[in-house]
């Protein structure tokens, strides 16, 4: 009989439990709920932001959502998120009733191999690269051997960044590219191939692949910072006309020294 | 009284555990209806089934190359791990000394317990190089899927497949064996025939891993979604585009992701369905009852 007890005990602390963890969040007050919602390449930065501003200011609520940044532009116009994220410029006709703050610079490293020659490219051989017209590494200055391109999956934020930067409108990248699904996958499919060549971004380079320079420059802080290495992005904030109240607190919070201190621990470039 | 009270308890307490599992069933079911119909509809069944361009961001959504992804990569997995397994089943069922046998069985049943990623980790960075070395071009293809599938399958066909042999009465072997009938006739004859429906069982089983498998086959398929035109090509499985692409996906993507899992629910029954009749088409009546 004991264990009977024990068991109708159990239940009865999990059934509570349950109740309390489905219902406990709901019944603090909240003062400002903030919705955040577009590019995925921001949104990991933004989640750190909102995590760290919460902790900090306990009334507000932050929820961050992915979806890219066409809907992060999109909700930010139809007023359905209080902040829409972009990796990329405003079109012009977007820019009349939107107010972007670009709140750090994000780099795209083109990775190689380690034991590959070839160590500075154009962004037009680049190009030729990703959409199959070069296929051989000795067209660009390494040595004899097929180039075996790894590419990310449809929707990715860095996919899109790379597509919009380096191949244009017009030109697709090849169809028989290696598709591997995150950053890290990429890298270690670059590490294992000699003949390999993939793209991350430069939050996440790290030593096991080497970083090509573009049109002689080297992808580093400094030169992201400057403008002059050329695959790089913007990331933004965008508010439906100027932000105001809580949204507006955030906003200066994150280009202050605080959140650009976040922005740096993510390994992003600062904007300021 | 108190027992009555005890044993209505417990019947109903086992009623309730039953039931629950089917009404998640149903529920994941609906839930996946529900999301993935509007792009099949929208897209038509038959562009969705046997369109062959996946580009969702231009609003195309054919699978076919990943329906034929899926089933190559599963059929050429069973291809390797079926005949391994089961010899190797035989070895362990009726050669293996016991003392060999408390080995096997315990290492063969690791391979089960290790997890998925790993594999496919150690897919990417042994198996993968291996392979382009050995036959050229990416090393991501079909073929690397599948060993690494096959080693992964290994344990289930095995151990099922040893259950069934060894629940082959004794004196079947005894009979045979008092004929004057070898070993290996005896195996071959008699005891395998009769553990058939055990070792379909087994293979249902492996089948059934083999297509749900993502993570291992992520890493090392490639993803291409084009028709392989050798085993050595990368291919894309169903399972794997709806894992790479849910993290972004939304509005009619998103949809369509579901479809692929509809596309899929509907392969694995027929290929359930399938096995289960040669299941009981080889089952053998001993005595008036089944084996």
């Amino acid at each position: 009989m004991d264990t009977k007890y024990i068991i109708g005990i159990i239940v009865a602390i999990i059934i509570i439990a349950g109740a309390f963890l489905a219902f406990g969040g709901g019944n603090s007050s909240e003062d400002a709920t903030i919705e955040i919602v577009g590019s995925t390449s921001v949104q990991p930065v933004a989640e750190k932001l909102a995590e760290e501003y919460m902790k900090s200011h306990p009334n507000v609520k932050i929820n961050v959502q992915g979806g890219g940044s066409s809907v992060g532009i999109k909700s930010a116009q139809d007023g359905i998120a209080d902040i829409g994220t972009s990796s990329k410029n405003l079109k012009d006709d977007e820019k009349q009733d939107l107010t972007d703050y670009m709140i750090a610079k994000d780099g795209i490293v083109v990775a190689v191999n380690k034991e590959n020659s070839a160590s500075d490219l154009t962004l037009d051989q680049i190009k030729g690269i990703f959409s199959g017209n070069i296929t051989n590494w000795n067209e660009v200055g390494g040595s004899d051997g097929p180039i075996n391109v790894i590419t990310r999956e449809d929707g990715s934020g860095t996919l899109d960044a790379f597509k919009e930067i380096v191949m244009g409108k017009e030109t697709e990248i090849k169809a028989d590219a290696i598709v591997q699904s995150s950053t890290e996958a990429v890298k270690q499919s670059v590490a294992q191939d000699p003949n390999a060549i993939g793209f991350v971004s430069f939050a996440s380079m790290s030593d096991d692949v080497k970083a090509l320079n573009i049109g002689g420059v080297e992808p580093t802080e400094a030169t992201i910072a400057d403008g002059s290495y050329e695959i790089q992005r913007p990331f933004f904030f965008i508010t439906k006309g100027d932000a105001q109240g809580a949204v507006k607190e955030f906003i200066d919070w994150v280009l202050g020294p605080e959140g650009q201190e976040i922005v740096k621990s993510e390994k992003l470039i600062p904007a300021t | 009284m108190n027992n009555r009270l005890e044993e209505y308890l417990i019947e109903k307490g086992l009623f309730i555990t039953a039931i629950s599992s089917i009404l998640i069933i149903l529920l994941i079911i609906t839930f996946i209806f529900i999301e993935g119909f509007p792009a099949i509809e929208s897209y038509g069944v038959l562009n969705f089934v046997f369109g062959s361009t996946w580009a969702p961001l231009k609003g195309e959504f054919g699978v076919l190359t990943m329906i034929v992804g899926t089933l190559g990569i599963t059929f050429l997995a069973l291809a390797l791990a079926v005949p391994l397994s089961l010899l190797c089943a035989i070895f362990m069922a009726e050669i293996a000394p016991s003392s060999m046998r408390r080995i096997l069985k315990p290492v063969i049943e690791t391979l089960a317990a290790i997890p998925s990623v790993v594999y496919g980790f150690f897919g990417l960075i042994v198996l993968v190089p291996l392979m382009r070395e050995q036959f050229g071009g990416t090393g991501f293809s079909m073929l690397t899927a599948s060993v690494i599938l096959m080693v992964m399958i290994l344990p289930t066909i095995i151990s099922v497949s040893e259950d069934a042999l060894r629940s082959i009465p004794y004196e079947y072997k005894e009979a045979s064996l008092a004929l004057g009938a070898t070993q290996w006739q005896t195996i071959k004859n008699v005891i395998f025939p009769a553990a058939i429906p055990g070792v379909i069982t087994g293979i249902i089983l492996g089948m059934g891993r083999a297509i749900g498998e993502t993570l291992a086959v992520i890493m090392v398929a490639g993803n291409v979604t084009q028709f392989p035109s050798s085993v050595l090509d990368p291919v894309r499985a169903l399972t794997s585009n709806i894992a790479i692409e849910m993290g972004y996906a939304t509005g009619m993507h998103y949809n369509a992701l579901f479809g692929t899992a509809i596309v899929l629910f509907f392969m694995i029954i027929f290929l359930l369905v399938l096995a289960n009749y040669f299941h009981y088409k080889k089952k053998v009546v001993i005595g008036g009852g089944y084996l």
